[in-house]
């Protein structure tokens, strides 16, 4: 099946060229990064996690909604999901894959990686996210190629599938939790410190992931001759709206208690983040942008109109992306982080080298989503011709 | 007659026949054979040279002036140039993670089990003792005491 | 001759170290002033070769003091009451108080936050009470830094040789990527010396056991009212201080 990917359009050459030199550009700047040092980024003693972690955080949840299309399907036989459970599947592989190298280029001394496996510690979220990581890219993987290759040979998928179809399930939501436990479990983040942050991650990532999803099959049916269908994406911006209006209720669930409280250790990062702190505010007009514009998306994903019209409900899924990328990708790990522990403010903000390099991690990530993709629905038109 | 039930999983039908060739064979073997010449470029880049073995020299300060007798490292000479590395490798984890830091050696003599501050307090050339071999074999090795 | 296997058996700890089933610090802020503590932090980063930015070998490589708050590395630093212990400040405190500069380092908690979540052991607690540190086991992950309440934490953004200008070669210095943070002097404990910054304090700091009852440490509790930094959390910090 693989060759599927080595054939194609001059278009989709040029896509692959355009990615991979973007990857190239990142994999270079990489090599400096090693050379110096993690100071060639914008983090800190005080800001020590940065855009890295943040794209890592916000991809898993893009990852985890794969589960999403596959659930219906599988749990409530939906069969118009099953025209475009091979998207979402591989939509997670290509974001696990962006995220295990998000890890990588994050890391001080990448050499040692194996040193998680040499040493395991299960005490350790970070331990536990690399096995769900590890092991959700592996389901993922096996459980899209062999639905893909049964299709292709007009065969029932083998029965073997059964039970990894059935655990990749259960296992989605679980990377996602596993991956707020690494900052829900921590004393002196106020931020972080909240019961509620993983039903927080899940519910971002339902409404981001679908909404890309959405996206990504509008592109298809524009570019190839496999439609993904009127129906499947009508399901999926219901899905969409669901998330991301239960997304919103979570985060004034998160105000209330914060500010009705009055716990200073808990507000002042609400409050650099939205007002600024000792006059520094870098993030304010972003995480304005990002709450204002994920309120209103979510009402207007309420209307009907809204939704059935493809043009509409492309510009809201857009929008659902962006804001949930700027309160999981910008603020969540730079709020946590500020004030510090000693409540001073040291700002962060992702250096140019550090933003090459996270392109060049997001252009393989794409990389690996085109060919797949490309894989898929030369499958599909096949089948239909 | 019952009707077979229809299931999402199992195997129905026969397998596809799947024809047997090599497409581009050609392109293929020309390239699995460049491919193992390249990989295999150090072995046969070499054949014929001969590089001159390293030559570590002990006349630091501190081994000259040792009486004859006593000029030997804290375990036998074989040893050390075999297993130094296990050694060292060894001492580090029992210092750092156990705060064992007194080594004795066979014939019973303590030592502070430390690179930097007995190893070489005697081994205090190292681009003369060290590098001769390290740099030989391991160029880009960046290997340094501290 | 001997087998790599059987080297284990042959290290033991030096009899002469100072041990204790409880390492424990009291800070005596009635007896440190501006020079002793100092004094105290200049010890510690002298012998274990903690770069200064500030000061590099090569001029040429000065940082200005912007970054250098970024890149930072220090094992015991000093800090404002307000930022010692924030959430603390009270409304009529004495002006002592707040002019006094607190001498922060790790407080080597007994239930330490940092040890919880490193993925390696490259973090670990000792039988003693010693938040210890191996930083040829550390990946540079710095989930430690995130989980450390205190800001005793730092890590290595760049080379940080260039920005050693005395380096004492008997102890090593740290490579591109790993974390670090006081150790309580582990190295010099095992030699039967106190602390650096302990010795270095003129008798403002004292270690000791916490689970001898004769112990000096013991003894300053018992005396005095002590405070420690945010007990809250559960971690159970190491360091007291007399105000």
């Amino acid at each position: 099946m693989f060759e599927k990917a080595l054939v194609g359009t001059k278009r989709y050459f040029g896509v692959l060229g355009f990615l991979l030199l973007l990857s190239g550009i990142g994999f270079f700047i990489y090599l400096r990064q090693l050379d110096f040092g993690l100071g060639i980024t914008g983090m800190s003693r005080d800001v020590s996690w940065g855009f890295y972690i943040a794209q890592f955080t916000y991809l898993v949840g893009v990852a985890a909604s794969a589960v999403m299309v596959v659930l219906p399907l599988y749990l409530h036989n939906y069969k118009a999901f099953g025209r475009i459970a091979i998207l979402g599947e591989f939509l997670a592989v290509s974001a696990v894959s962006m995220c295990l190298l998000f890890i990588i280029v994050d890391l001080g001394k990448p050499s040692r990686l194996f040193n998680v496996l040499l040493h395991p510690t299960p005490n350790s979220v970070l331990f536990w996210d690399m096995i769900v990581l590890n092991g959700y890219l592996f389901l993922n993987i096996v459980c899209g190629w062999t639905v893909l290759q049964a299709e292709r040979n007009e065969v029932p998928p083998p029965n073997w599938l059964k039970p990894f179809i059935y655990i990749a399930i259960p296992w989605a939501p679980s990377i996602h939790t596993v991956t707020a436990f690494l900052y829900a479990g921590l004393p002196g983040r106020g931020y972080w410190l909240t019961a509620i942050m993983a039903p927080r991650f899940l519910s971002s990532a339902f409404a981001a992931g679908p909404a890309l999803l959405v996206l990504l099959c509008l592109l298809v049916r524009k570019y190839t001759k496999f439609d993904p269908g009127r129906e499947q994406i009508q399901t999926l911006a219901k899905i969409v709206t669901y998330a991301i209006l239960i997304n919103v209720f979570f985060f004034f669930c998160e105000v209330f208690t914060v500010f009705y409280s009055q716990i200073p250790d808990h507000m002042l990062h609400f409050q650099y983040l939205f007002a600024g702190l000792e006059g520094k505010g870098k993030l304010v007009p972003l995480m304005w942008v990002s709450i204002v514009g994920m309120t209103i998306t979510a009402i207007l994903l309420i209307i009907p109109s809204v939704r059935k019209n493809e043009t509409t409900l492309a510009v809201a899924c857009a929008a659902v992306v962006v804001t949930t990328w700027i309160d999981k990708g910008m603020g969540l790990i730079t709020g946590g982080f500020v004030p510090n522990p000693f409540e001073g403010v040291t700002e962060y903000f992702p250096t140019m080298p550090e933003a090459l390099i996270t392109l060049g991690v997001w252009a393989i990530g794409f990389l690996i989503l085109t060919m797949l993709y490309k894989i898929a629905v030369s499958i599909k038109e096949e089948i239909r011709a | 007659m019952k009707e077979p039930v229809k299931s999402e999983f199992g195997t129905v039908g026969e397998k596809p026949k799947v024809e047997k060739k090599i497409y581009n064979r050609n392109l293929i073997l020309a390239g699995i054979i460049a491919f193992v010449v390249l990989i295999t470029f150090p072995i046969w880049n070499l054949q014929g040279k001969s590089v001159p073995p390293p030559d570590p020299k002990l006349d630091t300060p501190v081994i000259q002036k040792m009486p004859e007798k006593d000029r030997k490292c804290i375990e036998d000479k074989n040893y050390m140039r075999n297993y130094h590395m296990q050694m060292l490798d060894n001492w580090r984890n029992q210092v750092v993670r156990n705060g064992n830091r007194q080594y004795t050696s066979l014939s019973g003599k303590k030592y502070t089990a430390s690179l930097q501050n007995t190893c070489l307090e005697c081994h205090s050339n190292k681009s003369q003792f060290c590098d001769q071999c390290h740099l030989k074999c391991w160029p880009r090795a960046s290997w340094r005491p501290n | 001759m001997l087998a790599p296997g059987e080297l284990e058996a042959k290290l033991a700890p030096n009899p002469k170290a100072l041990t204790a089933k409880r390492w424990a610090m009291v800070v005596d802020m009635r007896k440190l002033d501006e020079q002793t503590a100092e004094k105290c932090i200049e010890a510690c980063h002298r012998i274990h070769n903690v770069p200064d930015f500030e000061d590099p070998i090569d001029p040429k490589d000065k940082v200005d003091p912007a970054e250098k708050v970024r890149w930072e590395v220090k094992w015991i630093w000093k800090e404002k009451y307000e930022h010692a212990f924030p959430g603390q400040a009270e409304v009529a405190i004495p002006e002592k108080i707040h002019k006094l500069n607190f001498l922060l380092l790790c407080n080597h908690c007994d239930n330490p936050p940092c040890v919880r979540v490193c993925p390696t052991k490259a973090t670990w607690k000792r039988d003693d009470g010693v938040v210890m540190m191996d930083q040829h086991r550390c990946i540079g992950c710095r989930y430690c830094m995130a989980a450390c309440p205190y800001g005793a934490r730092s890590f290595n953004w760049r080379n940080p040789r260039p920005f050693i200008k005395s380096e004492d070669e008997s102890y090593p210095t740290r490579e591109i990527g790993v974390v670090e943070k006081c150790t309580l002097c582990a190295e010099r404990l095992a030699k039967g010396q106190l602390p650096a910054c302990v010795e270095a304090s003129k008798g403002a700091l004292t270690v000791g056991d916490l689970n001898d009852a004769k112990s000096k440490v013991r003894e300053l509790l018992r005396n005095n009212f002590t405070i420690r930094r945010k007990t809250q959390l559960g971690s159970n910090p190491q360091v007291y201080y007399i105000v």
